[in-house]
């Protein structure tokens, strides 16, 4: 695992990809290189984080220009090989956005651009990315979003949850989604994108660790 | 090449909450406008395009609006067009 990298994407507008990095190298000796969005060149990277931002300003819809960017077309074949990619705030928006996620991220119930720690259960650990509910059923991570309503119809929310693709739901919907769902997986479990943001819950320092196991789980095969 | 005024207008599907929406018509209940039963808030993108004809143009613009314009997970979308 030594020279395992993870690629983490900067789109025009991202602005968690230090921290994400910052997660990843300091508090799990994790080694990281930033993607431009315009590469796509995935050869050298084992896994891939999409940080949360505003890529390309929201503009048209959160996500919606970054899905046609080269690294974006590119992610296909890597999501096909089974390697891991983990879409966070923006980064999950961006993945629904371009298929590889079902539904849709939309303007908050409240209006509010929300700022604020959430208790999150965890309902499936599809693809290992969280505890299998044996040290923890319950984790606190931070949120900072306007448009993190996940949206879908009532056909897709049957599949999610007959095939478990639901990994985290809030305890108190902060933001009006659909069955209180904060986080999910492809079918495949390579895939998770989630709204919260565990890069910033890596240090007791900082209000917390509970995101340190889902980033450390990049490294799974 | 003919070209073509295009108007598109993005709506959320019914079945789609609209905060927005919401806040507005409640704005406008208090500014005093009375009888208002529903508002919600769509887009309007013009686009001006050129092509052979406008079953061509159409075909460009079902494209643009299916896979851009629009996310048909929440949202519809119809457009009128005029030669020009």
């Amino acid at each position: 695992m030594d020279n395992f990298t993870v690629g983490v994407v900067v789109f025009p507008g991202s602005n968690c990809d230090r921290d994400v990095s910052w997660a990843l190298e300091g508090c799990l000796d994790i080694r990281t290189k930033y993607l431009w969005h315009e590469s796509s060149d995935l050869s050298n990277v084992d896994a891939i984080v999409l940080p949360g931002g505003f890529s390309y300003g929201d503009y048209l819809r959160c996500g919606a220009i970054a899905r046609f960017s080269p690294l974006i077309n590119a992610l296909d074949d890597f999501v096909k090989s089974g390697r891991r990619v983990l879409g966070i705030c923006n980064g999950f928006q961006i993945l629904t956005e371009s298929g590889f996620l079902p539904g849709a991220l939309t303007t908050n119930k409240n209006l509010n651009f929300i700022c604020d720690d959430v208790e999150l259960d965890i309902v499936s650990s599809k693809g290992g990315w969280f505890n299998d509910g044996v040290e923890k059923q319950t984790i606190k991570l931070p949120i900072a979003h306007g448009e993190g309503r996940y949206h879908c119809d009532s056909d897709t929310l049957k599949k999610l949850v007959d095939n478990e693709l639901i990994s985290l739901r809030y305890k108190n919907n902060p933001n009006g989604s659909s069955f209180d769902i904060a986080g999910i997986t492809n079918e495949k479990g390579n895939v998770l994108g989630l709204m919260p943001h565990p890069e910033r819950a890596c240090d007791e320092t900082i209000g917390g660790t509970d995101g340190l196991f889902t980033l450390k789980s990049l490294i799974l095969k | 090449m003919d070209q073509f005024a295009v108007k598109v207008f993005v709506r959320l599907r019914p079945s789609v909450l609209d905060p927005a929406g919401e806040a507005t018509k409640s704005a406008s209940i208090k500014l005093g406008a009375e009888g208002i039963k529903s508002l919600r808030i769509g887009k309007m993108i013009e686009v001006k395009i050129e092509g052979n004809g406008e079953n061509e143009v159409r075909e460009k613009i079902d494209l643009l609006c299916d896979r851009l314009f629009a996310n048909t997970v929440i949202e519809d979308y119809e457009y009128s067009l005029e030669k020009l």
